[in-house]
């Protein structure tokens, strides 16, 4: 009988070597080619302060803040998927399927379309509060409206179908929103529901990778209390659960990695369904590997969808969220199949 | 020492129980009978306060349970259920694990692993460490829970008891199972400082092994104490209302009880 770090640790090294090549590649290919010189050349003008030529200002402006969009989306989209389905003890649950991502988007084109009109202005901020806020406004709806008036818990049906509901609420919203907008406006809007990496910057970047790394730090603290609550919520509270604080805390830290992801990328589905899928498959439920190994395989996979979008229409771009519904949909109904998922 | 002082529960129109005070003594089997819907399983669950709602108060260790957080009642308190499953694919040794959990920050400890492996030994379930849980078998399920249940109070603290609590727990079990249970927890029960308190269903199996009876009737606490005073015919008739026919060995102290 060994601990848990000697297992899994060959998986999390595997996927951490293929997540640094899939960045490599990443980096390298697209519209426009760039070779491992510009790169060297790119980054060391750039700690010295001096002016770069145009391949190396595509390579440092462009593709290295757009590959990091890759990495850093893909870990915050499956990070939530492992806490969702973690929290509501079920495999099919995704942060797109309980609203938080139609709201976001809603927030998103609220703030596009009234953006300007509105007084409240946080700088480069707005735009992923706005997000983040019409985020937690569906989730928490779709929790509420899910549960059980009498027991006080969510059946998964009740969810799923709850989530449907606030989803086609959300959308009808941003449909409305893109109506009243006017060109520029709308293009936002439909860039939104489609998602893209191509619009990366150094600011998203930050941005995103600041609530990538504290949104994991602490879910890794709550792995623990999460694996507990796999055996039922009567069963968590015995081994010590808060169990108050603990969907509070999970329903916030996917809020947050869904929406400021969706913010600057867009809607990308299904990336949070089909990653912890993969996972267990390999090694087990254990939410502590699941969770870092979630981040990796997820920074994989939109890598490598986001090259596929890049690369299948060259010089022209696929919008991400196509590729990754693409690949996840296929996925998504075997998982319904499978007997052991029905309830 | 446990003690439930003036336990009263009352939901909506419905009382559920109603003033029950009881004290649970270590190293006694002390199990609670009563039909369907005397309370039995309303007084587990607010002894072990998964049901925090009720009038009066449960002290564990001379400590009103009201004032612990979940955590420090799990590290003294484990609870037995019935019917438990995962909703994920988990290794056996993993789920036995979790009942550590209340005593570990990041990663298990030498002092939990061991408390792993010296419970799944102690229910013969080693061989199954790497094993699926989903594809073990009802009974074996079951001892895995147990062994899970035990390590999360495998060690004894000095001066306090450690509380054992079953809610039905054998009750889809074989009748080998129930015996296999029961003979565990004798053995558990010869180190002095643990309180076990069990729901059972059947009353023989009460009769068998219970040290002290509480015999539950419409809320109330009909009754408690040893097998030859709680089960009598006038209690059984007044709580089951059926007529027993009680066959009593004092000698070989056993009860057993048949209906007509």
């Amino acid at each position: 009988m060994k601990g848990f770090s000697n297992q899994s640790k060959p998986w999390l090294m595997t996927m951490l070597i293929l997540m640094v090549i899939t960045f490599i590649f990443s980096m390298k290919l697209g519209a426009v080619s760039i070779s491992w010189d510009e790169i060297q050349s790119a980054l060391s003008k750039w700690m010295g302060g001096e002016e770069m030529n145009l391949q190396e200002r595509i390579f440092f402006q462009i593709r290295l803040p757009r590959a990091l969009a890759g990495v850093l989306v893909g870990a915050s989209l499956a990070i939530a998927g492992v806490l969702m389905q973690a929290l509501f003890r079920n495999p099919i649950v995704e942060p797109g399927l309980i609203g938080t991502s139609s709201g976001a988007a809603f927030g998103a084109s609220l703030y596009f379309v009234l953006g300007a009109v509105m007084k409240f202005n946080a700088g480069e901020w707005t735009l992923p509060l706005a997000a983040c806020l019409g985020g937690t406004l569906s989730t928490v709806l779709v929790f509420l409206l899910s549960q059980n008036r009498s027991s006080g818990k969510s059946s998964v049906v009740a969810l799923l179908l709850t989530g449907i509901a606030i989803n086609a609420l959300f959308l009808s919203g941003v449909g409305f929103l893109s109506y009243l907008a006017r060109d520029p406006q709308a293009r936002s809007i439909i860039f939104w529901n489609l998602g893209t990496l191509s619009g990366a910057n150094w600011i998203s970047i930050s941005i995103i990778g600041f609530v990538t790394v504290v949104c994991l730090i602490i879910s890794l603290r709550y792995a623990k209390p999460l694996n507990a609550l796999m055996m039922g919520e009567d069963e968590a509270v015995f081994l010590g659960v808060n169990l108050k604080r603990l969907q509070i805390t999970i329903i916030t830290l996917n809020v947050l990695l869904v929406a400021v992801a969706t913010a600057f990328v867009g809607v990308i589905s299904f990336v949070g369904l089909v990653v912890p899928h993969l996972l267990r498959l390999m090694k087990g439920s254990d939410n502590r590997f699941l969770l870092l190994g979630s981040a990796l395989m997820g920074a994989i996979l939109l890598s490598l969808a986001d090259l596929a979008s890049r690369l299948l229409l060259a010089p022209a771009e696929l919008p991400i969220g196509i590729v990754t519904s693409l690949v996840g949909v296929p996925v998504f109904i075997a998982l319904l199949r499978k007997k052991q998922y029905f309830f | 020492m446990l003690e439930a002082k003036n336990i009263s529960v009352q939901i909506g129109e419905k009382t559920l129980l109603n003033d029950v005070s009881e004290r649970f003594e270590p190293g006694k089997l002390n199990l609670i009978i009563g039909p369907n819907g005397a309370g039995k399983s309303t007084l587990i669950k607010v002894i072990s306060q998964q049901m925090r709602k009720h009038e009066g108060a449960v002290f564990y260790n001379g400590e009103n349970a009201q004032g612990l957080s979940e955590r420090k009642m799990a590290q003294m308190r484990a609870v037995l259920s019935q019917n438990i499953d995962l909703a994920f694919p988990m290794k056996v040794w993993e789920v036995v694990m979790m009942g550590r959990y209340p005593h570990f920050v990041e990663s298990p400890r030498q002092i939990d692993q061991q408390a792993v492996e010296e419970a799944m030994s102690f229910f013969n379930i080693t061989d199954m460490a790497e094993r699926n849980y989903l594809t073990l078998s009802g009974g074996e399920k079951q001892r895995v829970h147990f062994a899970r249940v035990l390590t999360q109070i495998w060690y004894p603290k000095e001066g306090l008891n450690r509380f054992l609590l079953l809610d039905e727990p054998l009750t889809f079990l074989d009748v080998q199972y129930q015996f296999q249970f029961m003979h565990k927890i004798r053995d558990l029960l010869k180190s002095e400082d643990l309180v076990v308190i069990g729901v059972v269903h059947d009353l023989n199996l009460a009769a068998r092994f219970g040290d002290l009876i509480c015999l539950l009737h419409q809320g109330k606490l009909l009754a408690s104490g040893a097998k030859f005073d709680v089960l009598s015919k006038e209690n059984i008739r007044t709580v089951f209302q059926l007529e027993p026919v009680l066959y009593k060995d004092e000698e070989r102290d056993l009860v057993h009880l048949f209906f007509e």
